[in-house]
C-alpha cells in the first residue's frame, strides 16, 4: 500500500449508551503507516471509538472504513487487517506465553509450524523468551502487556490499536513498550494508540486528536500543535510568602508578561520575550516574597492540552490510574 | 481453511483447558451415576431393571456433561474480556460460536456412552437399536449444549450461570419423561414438558433401549432438531445484541 493513503477514515460516527452520548458525530482519518494518537481523558470516548473500529461494538450512526473496506455494515470484512491491545490484558491466563500466541496466531488461519516460528521470533523480540513455557497467569504487569503486543501482532497486521498501552505499568516496563511502539511504527505498521499520557502521545505520535465528552475538539500533528507555545516564553517561580496583591504588582512591574499564581506556591510567567529572571527575583524579595527557584518550562503538548480542553493533565493521569487500580469508576 | 484452522485450534484449546479438568469430570459423569444409582438402590430392583434406567442415566450424562461447563466458561471468558479475543478474530460468529460449542457436545456425547459401556457389562443389551441411540445421543448432546449457550449468553456473572443452569436442569430432570412417563405428570404440568426438548430425546432413548418410546421417532427427530436451530440462533441474536453493543 502506498503511503499517505488514507487507511482509516470514519465520518460522522456516533454512539450512545442509554442517555450518554459517548462518541458523538467524530470524523477523522489515518493515513497508512502513520502514528496516530487518540487524546483524552477517562470516559472521552476513546475506547468506544476503537471498539467500533474494531468490530465490538455498533456505531448508532456514521462510516467507517478500514484499508479501504467499508466495515460500518460488516465489521467483520477488515478484522484479518488489525490487531487489537485492548486497555487491559485479556490472554488466557491457563495458557503458557508460547501457547498463548499460538492460538492467537491459529485465530487468524495460521499454520502449526508458521505460527510457532512467529511465536518464538516474538518472544525473542519481547524479551520473553525465559518465560515462554509459564503460565500467562504468573507473568508480571508489565510481561502481561509485552505478550498482549504480541498477540495483536502476531498475525503481522496492517494496522495495530493500541487503548492504554502503558497504563499501569511501572517506569521501565513502560518505558520499553513504547520502544516497541515505536520500532513498530518504523516496521511501517500503522499504529492507532489512544492514551491519557500526554507526554507520552507527544513522544510517539505524529499526529494527535484530542478527544473530550464524545468529541474530538482539536486534531493536527504535534508540530503544529505546539507551535503556538513555542512562540511563547514560559517561566514558573516556586515561592513562599506570596501576597494577595503580588498580582497586580507584578502586572504593573512587568506590563509585557501575564503571571498566575498557582495553588501550592508557584507562579507562572507567559511572555511573548525572554524573561530576565534576575529583575522579577529582585522584584519579589523586595515585596517580601521569597523564591525558592525559577526554571524555564519547555513547550509541550500538556500546555496546548490544558489550554484546549481547560483539563488539568495531572488530574487526568491520576483518575485513570485511580480507575485502574479499582479506585474510581 | 483459515476458518477452520481458526475453529479446530478454538475447540482443541477448550478440551484442554476445560473439558478435561476434574470439575467436569465430577459434575459431567459423577454426578449423574450417583444420581442413578439412588434410584437403582431406592427401588430394590435386580440388574434386570438396568435398560429401564440406562435412558435416564445417558440423558443425565449428557445433559450434565454439556451444559455444567459451557454455560460456566463463556461467562468466565466474557467477563474476564478473552472472549473479546475470539469477537476479533476474522471468522464468522456463527462459526465462532459452533467452535465455542463442539468441545461440549463432543464431551456430552462422550459422556453418554460411558454409562453404556458400564451396563453392557452387567445386563442385556442386545435389544438396543444402536442405530436410533448414536444420532439421538449426537442430537441431545446438541441440544443441551444449545442449551448451555443460551444460559451463558443471558446471564453476566459465573455464579448466575450455575444457578440459571440449574433453573433449567433439575426440572427437566422430573419433567421430561425420564424416570417415569409424561403421561403420569399432572394435566396442568404436562404443557411444560411437551416444550423441553430432553423430553424427546429421553422418548428416542426409551424407544431405542428397550422399546418403550411414547412418541413417533421422526417427531422426536424433528423436535430436537427445531430446539437445537432455534437455540442455537437465539443465542447468536443475543451475543450480537448483548455483547457487539
Amino acid at each position: 500500500m502506498a503511503k499517505h493513503n488514507k487507511i482509516i477514515e470514519v465520518e460522522g460516527l456516533a454512539k450512545s449508551f442509554a442517555e450518554t452520548k459517548a462518541v458523538n458525530d467524530i470524523s477523522f482519518s489515518v493515513e497508512s503507516g502513520e502514528l496516530f494518537g487518540f487524546l483524552g481523558p477517562n470516559g472521552a470516548g476513546k475506547t468506544t471509538t476503537i471498539n467500533m473500529l474494531t468490530g465490538l461494538a455498533r456505531a448508532d450512526s456514521g462510516f467507517m472504513r478500514i484499508a479501504g473496506v467499508d466495515c460500518t455494515a460488516n465489521p467483520k470484512a477488515a478484522q484479518h487487517l488489525i490487531g487489537v491491545v485492548p486497555d487491559e490484558s485479556n490472554l488466557y491466563p491457563e495458557l503458557t506465553g508460547f501457547q498463548n500466541l499460538c492460538f492467537c496466531a491459529a485465530l487468524y488461519g495460521m499454520r502449526k509450524a508458521e505460527r510457532k516460528a512467529r511465536a518464538r521470533e516474538l518472544l525473542d523480540t519481547f524479551a520473553l523468551a525465559d518465560a515462554a513455557n509459564r503460565k500467562f497467569a504468573g507473568y508480571s504487569r508489565g510481561m502481561k502487556r509485552k505478550l498482549t503486543i504480541a498477540a495483536a501482532i502476531i498475525h503481522k497486521p496492517q494496522i495495530l490499536f493500541l487503548d492504554e498501552p502503558t497504563t499501569g505499568i511501572d517506569v521501565t516496563g513502560a518505558r520499553q513498550i513504547r520502544q516497541m511502539i515505536a520500532d513498530l511504527h518504523q516496521a511501517g505498521t500503522t499504529v492507532f494508540l489512544t492514551t491519557h499520557y500526554i507526554e507520552e502521545a507527544e513522544r510517539l505520535c505524529g499526529r494527535v486528536a484530542f478527544i473530550v465528552a464524545g468529541r474530538i475538539i482539536r486534531i493536527d500533528t504535534v508540530a503544529n500543535l505546539i507551535q503556538p507555545v513555542k512562540e511563547r516564553h514560559v517561566m514558573l517561580l516556586s515561592v513562599s510568602n506570596l501576597t494577595a496583591d503580588i498580582k497586580d504588582k507584578l502586572a504593573s512591574a512587568f506590563p509585557r508578561a501575564d503571571f498566575s499564581p498557582i495553588p501550592g506556591g508557584q507562579v507562572r510567567i507567559e511572555s511573548a520575550e525572554p524573561v530576565r529572571v534576575g529583575p522579577l527575583v529582585r522584584f519579589l524579595e523586595d515585596n517580601g516574597v521569597d523564591v525558592a527557584e525559577a526554571r524555564k518550562v519547555r513547550p509541550s503538548l500538556e500546555e496546548v492540552f490544558v489550554q484546549i480542553t481547560g483539563i488539568e493533565a495531572a488530574a487526568m493521569k491520576q483518575e485513570r490510574e485511580k480507575a485502574k487500580t479499582g479506585g474510581g469508576a | 481453511m483459515k476458518a477452520w484452522i481458526a475453529f479446530w485450534n478454538i475447540l482443541l484449546k477448550d478440551i484442554r483447558a476445560y473439558y478435561l479438568k476434574p470439575p467436569n469430570i465430577s459434575w459431567g459423569f459423577l454426578f449423574p451415576l450417583v444420581w442413578i444409582a439412588m434410584f437403582f438402590i431406592r427401588s430394590g430392583l435386580g440388574l434386570e431393571s438396568l435398560p429401564n434406567l440406562l435412558p435416564g442415566l445417558v440423558a443425565l450424562s449428557i445433559l450434565f456433561g454439556t451444559t455444567s461447563v459451557l454455560s460456566v466458561t463463556v461467562t468466565f471468558e466474557k467477563k474476564g474480556r478473552s472472549f473479546e479475543r475470539l469477537l476479533l478474530a476474522p471468522i464468522s460468529l456463527e462459526l465462532l460460536m459452533l467452535a465455542k460449542t463442539a468441545g461440549a457436545i463432543l464431551f456430552g456425547a462422550a459422556n453418554a456412552f460411558v454409562p453404556i459401556l458400564i451396563a453392557s457389562f452387567l445386563t442385556d443389551l442386545s435389544a438396543t437399536n444402536w442405530t436410533i441411540l448414536a444420532p439421538a445421543v449426537f442430537l441431545i448432546a446438541i441440544s443441551s449444549t444449545f442449551l448451555g449457550l443460551f444460559i451463558a449468553v443471558s446471564v453476566k456473572e459465573v455464579f448466575e450461570a450455575q444457578t440459571f443452569s440449574n433453573f433449567f436442569r433439575f426440572p427437566m430432570i422430573f419433567l421430561c419423561g425420564l424416570f417415569f412417563p409424561v403421561e403420569q405428570i399432572p394435566t396442568w404440568l404436562r404443557p411444560v414438558s411437551y416444550v423441553l426438548p430432553l423430553t424427546y430425546g429421553a422418548d428416542i432413548l426409551h424407544a431405542s433401549i428397550h422399546q418403550a418410546g411414547r412418541m413417533p421417532l421422526t417427531l422426536d427427530f424433528a423436535v430436537l432438531a427445531a430446539f437445537c436451530i432455534v437455540l442455537f440462533a437465539v443465542s447468536l441474536r443475543n451475543i450480537r445484541r448483548k455483547w457487539i453493543v
